[in-house]
């Protein structure tokens, strides 16, 4: 594939950052490998290093300054990437799958007309994909515990907005064929397409954040009333089960 | 009763910070902490106690608060007008604080975020390993009137000790090193953002500074598919509609948007604290050039307890001369010039 052509890559990221690229846009391998990659150096850190984040195609890595250089770990990255076949990785074992009640469309979901007539369906055919689709969490991240899910349909490779609008916590956005279940109110050029009273993020609960990269969610559709009755359910009546 | 910090009034954005978490940028919340962190550094100096201790940052306006003990406590960042029952206090500058005297902390003079230090730091219960509040990510919440911050028994140091703080709170220019999207943007828009003067719309937060500017919008080619990867605070994220952002302590942890590089970390004080009104002007420099001023800042952040001076009195600051020299713990009979 032509990724593997150019990619992995290694770019700085500020004065005391790293970041290793495994493409310059998101596909399952460059996710398979950004996720491997991610927990093999978690499990194997260079001397120095204060922190990795992996997302969707990337891994992040900050370090002192002081006590090891760019180079030197630049080096050491690169050994690593040569190391295997990252873009062929295995998935991690025991992934979960959430089914997650979700309302689609009206108040709930005010840019699911326009989000659908951009991937050229009906309203009812986009409920029917979106609703039966069983998304990987690609990445958490830009709030706490908030999942990316991928992949949909090529039609559903859709542009964000130019403009921000502001979504509730537990709406469900789409843009560029993902899903994101935002974990906090917030501003976003995605479009709103449903809504949930899931919270991905519980400061309180023993387990704050609630998903992990490479669970799988299913955003299944119910009616606003069905909606209004698990607002206050655990996990707004997510049920877990397992990935087959 | 355990020893706190009582607050009779807070402004709208008053928060305990310290430097952040580290460990849960994969996870989704960002390093959070103080907007200022050179503020913390200095007030850290001027109490002689570890840059780790937590803080209250305000934004906007102060607080009016008393201690239930003795203690001591260091004003850093923006500069605000306070007074220790009546008596105006130097800003940037350690001093007693008596059991029950009245601290007004009130309008701001310059900058945008000021700090209160308090001797052993404030000793709220740390969430996910900081005490900082991070509210974009809805960790912790705001100070309000009538909570009791607990703080400890102070086991006594200097008072009456000042430094100069950095010049950061009227504008100037923010040296910049390019990132892994810094290629998006065509040779001749980076031309154009570094001659280009900024300034802060009123709507930042401690997300971050939105900028304003005259002229053609600045944007990356293609700009609006690019993948969402790890943003760090610094990151300056132009949005689909032109506008910059200087990503800061509650920024998001990934994005979406072209970022056209990143401020360095030596110079986010001036990012945060230029008021708006005052121009902001960004200068790309070279990663070899941008980790020796880093070193360099880093050993002067280390430093800075020798930079204190003792407070020399200026007869224009005090109202009352007379009652100044009384008032016991504002300033001590035995303050001398510098030795």
């Amino acid at each position: 594939m032509i990724q593997t052509m150019h990619f992995p890559d290694i770019q700085t990221l500020g004065t005391d950052g790293l970041l290793v690229r495994f493409g310059d846009s998101l596909s399952e391998p460059a996710n398979r490998a950004a996720l491997a990659f991610g927990a093999a150096l978690e499990r194997d850190q260079p001397e120095g290093v204060e922190e990795i984040a992996t997302s969707l195609v990337s891994v992040f890595v900050r370090f002192d300054v002081r006590h090891l250089g760019h180079a030197d770990l630049r080096t050491d990255l690169a050994n690593r990437l040569k190391a295997q076949d990252w873009f062929a990785a295995e998935m991690p074992a025991g992934r979960r799958l959430i089914t997650i009640p979700t309302v689609y469309g009206g108040t709930y979901g005010p840019q699911l007309a326009k989000a659908a007539d951009l991937a050229g369906l009906s309203e009812d055919a986009a409920i029917k994909e979106l609703s039966a689709a069983d998304l990987r969490i690609t990445a958490v991240g830009f709030a706490p515990g908030q999942p990316y899910l991928g992949f949909l349909p090529d039609h559903w490779d859709i542009p964000r907005n130019a403009e921000l609008a502001p979504v509730p916590t537990g709406a469900v956005v789409a843009a560029v064929r993902q899903i994101v279940l935002f974990s906090v109110d917030s501003p976003t050029g995605w479009s709103h397409v449903g809504q949930t009273a899931f919270r991905a993020f519980q400061p309180d609960h023993p387990e704050p954040f609630r998903l992990r990269p490479g669970d799988e969610i299913r955003f299944t559709s119910v009616t606003p009333e069905e909606y209004g009755a698990l607002k206050s359910a655990p996990d707004g009546g997510a049920t877990w089960g397992k990935v087959e | 009763m355990s020893a706190a910090l009582i607050i009779h009034r807070a402004g709208p954005q008053v928060t305990v910070q310290d430097l952040g978490r580290s460990g849960t940028l994969g996870l989704g919340l960002s390093r959070g902490g103080a907007m200022d962190r050179l503020a913390v550094y200095e007030g850290a100096a001027l109490l002689g106690q570890d840059p780790s201790c937590a803080v209250l940052e305000m934004a906007g306006m102060g607080v009016v608060v008393e201690a239930n003990c003795d203690t001591r406590i260091a004003l850093t960042g923006a500069e605000i007008t306070v007074t220790l029952d009546g008596t105006p206090l130097r800003w940037n500058a350690c001093h007693a604080l008596a059991k029950g005297a009245r601290l007004d902390i009130g309008g701001f003079r310059a900058g945008n975020y000021g700090y209160l230090h308090i001797a052993g730091g404030i000793q709220t219960a740390p969430m996910m390993g900081s005490r900082s509040a991070h509210l974009a990510g809805g960790v912790g919440a705001c100070i309000s009137a009538g909570d009791h911050l607990p703080i400890l028994a102070d086991k006594g140091g200097d008072t009456g000790l000042g430094l100069s703080p950095s010049e950061r709170c009227s504008g100037g220019t923010l040296r910049v090193v390019a990132g892994p999207q810094t290629a998006l943007f065509q040779a001749e828009m980076l031309e154009r953002f570094e001659q280009t003067a900024f300034a802060r719309d009123p709507r930042s937060n401690r997300m971050g500074v939105k900028l304003t500017y005259d002229g053609d919008r600045f944007g990356a080619t293609d700009g609006r598919s690019i993948v969402s990867e790890v943003v760090v605070p610094g990151d300056i994220q132009i949005t689909g509609d032109g506008t910059p952002y200087i990503l800061t302590a509650e920024s998001q942890t990934t994005g979406g948007y072209p970022r056209i590089g990143t401020v360095l970390p030596a110079d986010m004080p001036k990012a945060v604290q230029t008021p708006a009104g005052a121009n902001l002007r960004f200068q790309f420099i070279d990663l070899e050039t941008a980790l020796k001023i880093e070193a360099r800042d880093t050993a002067a952040r280390h430093a800075l307890k020798s930079q204190l001076k003792r407070l020399v009195r200026d007869p224009h600051d005090i109202r009352d001369l007379l009652s100044y020299q009384l008032i016991s713990g504002v300033v001590s009979g035995s303050e001398e010039e510098p030795k």
